[in-house]
């Protein structure tokens, strides 16, 4: 099993890396993190105009018809150079539940300005007591006349502070875990009533506490059927950000080689020693089954094929895990430098580190896939 | 797990615990000492244990030491980190001060001794190099005599709280046809010297611990010379035993490790799978603790009666690092989505961090301990120390 990319995707690739190489190289992305809303609008205007923003969509709602595999294409070039905007927020999770379950009209008045690239979104769906669950949820929605009520509290939810728009899970019906009685709702996140307290995340983005106090909302699919859609929702944001970090991964890599052929120490260079070479064998190796993996679970998601869940629980455990594990030797082998916020290695480290609890750690994810096999 | 002890070092013990208690600084006492206390405040217990006279427990007693046996060095090492104490300055007190009681002449002993143990003077460790870093032997700083002078050229790098240094102790070339471990001699340089520029290195944690330190034609007095010209080598390695002793971190270790099972019980309700996996990934670290521990006392033992450690050190070292970057793993992995924030540089301002306060360092301190295995010789540097010096291979 190797993909065999098409001419469009191959030329989908070359021109995101001739996009970043030309636009988003460390420095700039250090000027991008450093600026006072932490979001590169320039960027995000040039994703809009490459089509980035278009491709996974369907045809049918304006996209490019690209699906998991383009997504794939672009998220591994955004990891190896740790673009930090909302791509994955507002294109595969707001913008695929919206094509998922929203209505036409939704779909329209909605999927159009994300593909312009005029607006943001973000999804408010973690809790305080929630972990990784989806289903637990103490937000409540109400109804009132034709629409909702939102009350609750929403704890770091990422890209919120750059977001126009919040998809918000609250509760209709039902007790705090239960499955059923969960609902998604479309926020206009600048609205009087919503409180939000930025905060700076690990990997140089924006996140947020948020406070509902009575925030109108539009019902977007079927209610009580949140979670369900938040499932599937899921899975695509797993196989975005497993791509993500099969690229940081490749970059991280790359670069420890690259170090190992050239820092010296006792007179030779420290590639030559042996303990080092095994290590970055290993490295090498978590890379290939990363990259394999990857590929597998976007190819299911193509096909929405029936064990996909699983799949994409397994892929976010293994390639959290191998993650790590490059990360933490990466660090370790460039020494005292890999420890520099001058360095790119350790901004690496800590996209992999975040990339490893959004969506639920590799810990969490193990469980579920030993326990999704219990039910098949 | 206690040292089987006589009742006079179980008196000890209490008078220590309860020395702490009643004595230790209560602003010292904030959420991440290391990187949150100023010059100033890092001081505040080192003078009050310097007026006890317990601020160097290393020390022989004629230099200012308190004339501890072995066993009582010990216990104050086990109380004061078990109550989470932050240790004296160890550049000074644990590093420069016995290479200056042991090699350096009468002048320098009256002029340094006395001030470290005050807290007068602040040292940091001239070490390092962008090109030297576990090859230690080929520093390129180079001190040219001049008359009654050294002048000094180099550059000196991961320089910890070098920000608030005095003084710095040196490792330079003096003979550079010499083998790389001959021509290095061991020099006291004054921070105020002209010549001598700090750069700060900022972290991935977002802390300013280390820095650069630039030398340039920095003139150094020739007095400033510890033991013999080219003989530093013997005198760095016998600081970098100093260095590697208490890195079991034992009680640190305890300490996080009873932090972390208050953070699980908050944020984990038992009927949560995930519960059981941390009990059980606690329960691991934990033992991992317990036998390091068993092995730190065993040797204490074996040191009360005269035997020698041998590389026991490097042991402490890489398990201690390994265990304490394992439990700041796990405690970032336990604050869940809150670990997605990092605290901005506290110094600078007081910013929104969400979730309840015991995670506001979770994240740093995890990032923070990825240095444990690289600095102070690293890891794989202390396995083939093992490899060599115990194994003979």
């Amino acid at each position: 099993m190797d993909i065999q990319f098409t001419e469009e995707q191959e030329l989908l690739r070359s021109s995101v890396q001739r996009l970043l190489r030309d636009q988003y190289d460390f420095d700039a992305r250090r000027k991008i993190v450093a600026s006072e809303d932490g979001i590169g609008h320039e960027q995000w205007a040039a994703f809009a105009e490459l089509g980035l923003l278009a491709a996974p969509f369907s045809e049918a709602v304006g996209g490019l018809g690209g699906g998991p595999l383009s997504t794939m294409i672009i998220m591994q070039e955004f990891g190896r150079h740790l673009v930090v905007e909302p791509f994955v927020e507002t294109v595969v999770v707001a913008g695929g539940l919206v094509e998922q379950v929203g209505s036409d009209a939704q779909k329209q008045a909605f999927i159009a300005d994300i593909i312009a690239g005029s607006k943001l979104w973000a999804l408010a769906w973690t809790e305080k007591g929630s972990r990784f669950d989806l289903a637990t949820v103490t937000t409540t929605a109400r109804r009132d006349g034709d629409g909702y009520v939102l009350t609750g509290e929403k704890t770091a939810v990422m890209a919120a502070p750059w977001a126009d728009y919040l998809i918000v899970s609250a509760r209709t019906s039902g007790h705090r875990h239960d499955r059923g009685g969960v609902s998604l709702f479309v926020v206009d996140r600048r609205v009087a009533n919503l409180d939000l307290q930025s905060f700076k995340t690990i990997d140089g983005r924006r996140a947020a506490e948020i406070s509902l106090r009575g925030v109108r909302g539009e019902l977007l699919g079927k209610e009580g059927e949140g979670v369900k859609a938040l499932e599937a929702c899921r899975n695509r944001a797993i196989g975005a950000l497993c791509a993500e970090a099969v690229g940081a991964i490749g970059e991280l890599n790359a670069a420890t080689l690259d170090y190992s052929k050239t820092r010296k120490q006792f007179g030779v260079t420290i590639g030559s020693f042996q303990v080092l070479q095994h290590r970055m064998v290993d490295m090498f190796i978590a890379h290939q089954e990363t990259l394999s993996l990857m590929q597998h679970l976007s190819l299911s998601l193509r096909d929405d094929e029936a064990g996909v869940s699983r799949l994409a629980s397994g892929a976010k455990s293994k390639i959290g895990y191998a993650g790590k594990f490059v990360a933490d030797q990466a660090v370790q082998l460039h020494g005292g430098m890999g420890m520099t916020d001058e360095l790119n290695v350790g901004h690496y480290f800590k996209r992999i580190s975040s990339i490893n609890i959004q969506f639920g750690d590799p810990a969490y994810h193990v469980l579920r896939y030993a326990q999704l096999d219990a039910v098949a | 797990m206690e040292l089987a002890l006589s009742p006079d070092d179980a008196a000890f013990r209490d008078e220590v615990r309860a020395f702490i208690k009643d004595n230790y600084p209560e602003e010292m006492r904030v959420a991440n000492p290391e990187t949150d206390l100023s010059k100033e405040q890092m001081l505040l217990w080192h003078r009050i244990l310097h007026n006890k006279g317990w601020i160097a427990p290393l020390w022989p007693k004629q230099y200012g030491g308190p004339g501890w046996s072995i066993t009582r060095r010990f216990i104050f090492e086990q109380e004061t980190t078990r109550a989470g104490t932050m240790p004296p300055l160890a550049f000074s007190v644990t590093m420069v001060g016995p290479v200056i009681y042991t090699f350096g002449n009468d002048a320098q002993k009256q002029k340094f001794l006395p001030r470290i143990l005050s807290g007068e003077d602040w040292w940091c460790q001239g070490y390092s190099e962008p090109g030297s870093g576990s090859d230690l032997a080929t520093v390129r700083t180079k001190a040219v005599r001049d008359g009654d002078h050294y002048i000094v050229n180099g550059h000196k790098t991961w320089t910890t709280l070098a920000q608030h240094a005095d003084w710095i102790f040196c490792l330079v070339r003096t003979d550079p046809t010499a083998k790389p471990q001959s021509g290095i001699s061991f020099l006291l340089i004054d921070m105020k010297s002209p010549g001598v520029t700090v750069r700060p290195i900022i972290t991935i944690d977002g802390s300013h611990e280390v820095n650069d330190v630039f030398l340039e034609d920095v003139r150094v007095p020739a007095a400033n010379l510890i033991g013999e010209e080219n003989k530093g080598w013997t005198y760095a390695k016998f600081l970098l035993g100093n260095e590697r002793t208490s890195m079991a971190g034992i009680g640190r270790s305890t300490r996080y490790i009873s932090r972390l099972k208050k953070i699980v019980k908050a944020e984990i309700p038992e009927d949560d799978p995930a519960h059981l996996e941390f009990i059980r990934d606690i329960a691991r670290v934990e033992l991992d603790v317990l036998a390091l521990e068993a092995t730190e006392l065993r040797v204490v033992a074996q040191m009360a009666r005269g035997i020698d450690p041998g590389p026991a050190a490097s042991l402490f070292k890489i398990r201690g690092t390994e265990i304490f970057q394992n439990i700041t793993e796990l405690t970032h992995r336990a604050i869940g989505n809150c670990g997605l924030a990092i605290r901005e540089h506290p110094i600078s301002a007081n910013h929104f961090m969400p979730g309840p306060d015991y995670g506001h360092t979770a994240t740093e301190k995890y990032l923070n301990s990825r240095k444990l295995s690289i600095y102070g010789g690293s890891n794989e540097i202390q396995r083939n120390i093992i490899a060599k010096a115990v194994l003979g291979l």
